[in-house]
């Protein structure tokens, strides 16, 4: 069972144009809901809400987005804009590669802007799948690091 | 230093409308968006789309080390900001001369002394411009003793405010320490600053204003002024370009007092030099200075034939002006509306949402600046800004029934929008006239209260 980020979209438009303030939506091991609180939180809450952290599919060429989410795997999502680094220092070995074990507050990477170091944790427990983005390369807001098989 | 590639750190129609130029200048473009923003028209046109933060700006827009990191990152030779956001924050011209990416616009120190408005007013005054009668006061007493050589009614502004913003006016001196004191408890929580001054408040004024364009190296041009008093709580509404009716001996001394602000700062860029204008006494003052492109630069652009954008970019290159000062010619009038998504019944509320059908007009002498297209996501994040319609005429009255058909015919269904107000300012009797002052709003507003409310289109 995959859902789009198109599905998204579509459910978030339906909630807007009603007149609820909370949704619940449960379907084969996900779970998917939202209220409406605040406006100005209102897409906050959305994406802090979805297990499946879907990102809407942007319009540019952006890379990688999760257009689609493996219900047994969690992308670890940029939380910003930067250099990424796969590992604490240039020549060291990187904080995880495939096949990995990795704990919620596992360090899976850093992110530098301009100079100020952030690590970056899985918030997930499980096992690296795939690490899509380069050592040094610019990462977005919202752009998917790697992708961690869950722990079941 | 050549510039090959231009970071974008705004969103809206002014992302649209310099990735327009850019493309003219076979410049590439790299667009900073939020999470709110990767689908927007601007997103679309741009040749990079990178995505800075979530929607909320102090997490995105706002945020000048993300913003040059963005630019570093892409490779971008230059970062244009846009009006509003960091494009009269210091810290991102600085970021930028420390980081080696040119900031379009002035120098850090530049932007300094003129968000600083009591530091502004001692420029302007060693610049030989007029300013109110005004002083700093730092207690109550102080404020009392210059509130009674002003005079009043005055008004208590913010140092660091601008734009009608961390203003209070006062009618009676006993008001002032209570206004004093709310000012400067707003001024903090505002803009971190608590420092205020008092300034005689000009009861019937015109909002005028001047273009100008610095090499940085002391050179200063103008380009004519714009008037800007179709304001609504000090926001513009509508904004025109020449100011009717001035005397060319008074719009001569605007022009040459502006230029030598400017000057005196050795400014570099683009600006604006705001002024008040008293026009029964023939007289002026000194605002403040915008140092960014602004909203209403469209009018300058259409009577003087200039791409304001490209100047800023040729400027920021260090090629220096284009043009000298008689090179410029104010050919005809021209005039911009504001279109907003706000609903004008319910005391200008913004009204976020999504535009379904959307349709701008066109046509000889018009020109929209817009972002929105049929199913354009309104954010509640952002301005209301929809989008400008500019008219260019011959003349005034040919100008504004250009102006009158084409506001007719945008059609945009989705938002509430003050495209009624425009139609109901278009039509009245005293601002067809011209020369109306920064009042002229409110008084239309509570004559169409007392009349039958017009039709909606």
């Amino acid at each position: 069972m995959t859902l789009t980020a198109a599905d998204v979209a579509e459910i978030l438009r339906l909630v807007e144009d009603s007149n609820f303030d909370e949704l619940s939506l449960e379907f084969e091991g996900l779970k998917l809901s939202f209220r409406r609180g605040e406006r100005q939180a209102e897409q906050q809450t959305v994406a802090a809400a979805l297990p499946v952290t879907a990102v809407p599919a942007s319009a540019g060429a952006a890379p990688a987005t999760a257009a689609t989410a493996d219900l047994h795997s969690q992308a670890v999502i940029s939380p910003m804009l930067g250099t990424f680094y796969r590992a604490p220092k240039p020549g060291a070995p990187p904080f995880v590669t495939v096949g990995a074990a990795v704990e919620e507050d596992s360090i899976v990477g850093i992110i530098e802007v301009m100079k100020l170091m952030n690590t970056v944790r899985a918030q997930v427990r499980g096992t690296v799948a795939e690490v899509l983005v380069t050592d040094g390369a610019l990462v977005e807001y919202g752009e998917i690091l790697l992708r961690v098989r869950r722990a079941v | 230093m050549a510039i090959r590639r231009i970071l974008i750190a705004n969103r809206g129609e002014i992302a649209v409308r310099i990735i327009r130029t850019c493309r003219k200048l076979d410049i590439e473009t790299v667009l900073a968006v939020s999470e709110a923003d990767r689908d927007s028209l601007a997103a679309t046109q741009a040749d990079r789309t990178v995505c800075i933060g979530p929607a909320r700006s102090s997490d995105s827009y706002l945020k000048a080390d993300t913003i040059v990191q963005a630019a570093l990152g892409t490779k971008a030779d230059a970062i244009h900001p846009g009006y509003g956001f960091l494009s009269e924050r210091p810290a991102l011209a600085q970021l930028c001369e420390a980081s080696g990416v040119v900031f379009i616009g002035p120098t850090a120190v530049q932007i300094e002394s003129v968000a600083d408005k009591v530091r502004a007013r001692a420029e302007a005054t060693s610049a030989g411009v007029p300013v109110a009668p005004g002083a700093t006061v730092t207690c109550i007493a102080e404020a009392m003793a210059a509130g009674r050589e002003i005079g009043t009614p005055l008004l208590v502004k913010a140092a660091s405010g601008g734009g009608g913003r961390g203003m209070k006016r006062v009618d009676r001196l006993e008001e002032l320490p209570a206004a004093m004191e709310l000012a400067a408890v707003e001024a903090q929580a505002a803009f971190g600053d608590a420092r205020v001054f008092l300034e005689r408040y000009i009861a019937s004024a015109r909002h005028v204003e001047v273009q100008v364009l610095g090499d940085g190296r002391g050179r200063v041009n103008h380009l004519g002024e714009r008037d800007c008093s179709v304001q609504r709580r000090y926001q513009k509404l509508l904004e025109e370009s020449p100011a009717i009716g001035l005397s060319d001996d008074c719009r001569r001394r605007l022009h040459e007092a502006a230029v030598r602000f400017a000057g005196r700062l050795s400014y570099r860029g683009a600006g604006t030099v705001e002024f008040l204008v008293d026009q029964q006494r023939d007289s002026f003052y000194f605002l403040e200075m915008n140092a960014r492109i602004q909203v209403e630069h469209p009018v300058t652009e259409a009577v003087t034939g200039f791409d304001l954008i490209a100047e800023q970019i040729a400027i920021a290159s260090g090629a220096g002006l284009s043009f000298v000062q008689s090179d410029v010619e104010i050919k005809g009038c021209a005039i911009e509306c504001r279109v907003n998504a706000e609903d004008p019944d319910n005391h200008f509320a913004p009204s976020p949402g999504i535009a379904r059908e959307v349709s701008w007009p066109s046509g000889d002498g018009i020109r929209v600046d817009t972002h929105i297209v049929a199913g354009s996501r309104i954010p509640p994040f952002y301005d209301s800004l929809l989008g400008k319609v500019i008219a260019h005429g011959r003349d005034r009255k040919s100008t504004l029934e250009r102006l009158r058909s084409a506001i007719a015919a945008v059609r945009i269904v989705g938002v509430k929008t003050n495209l009624s107000f425009h139609a109901m300012l278009l039509a009245d009797a005293e601002f067809q006239a011209g020369g109306v002052d920064t009042g002229f709003v409110e008084r239309l507003l509570a004559r169409g209260q007392s009349s039958p409310r017009c039709a909606h289109g």
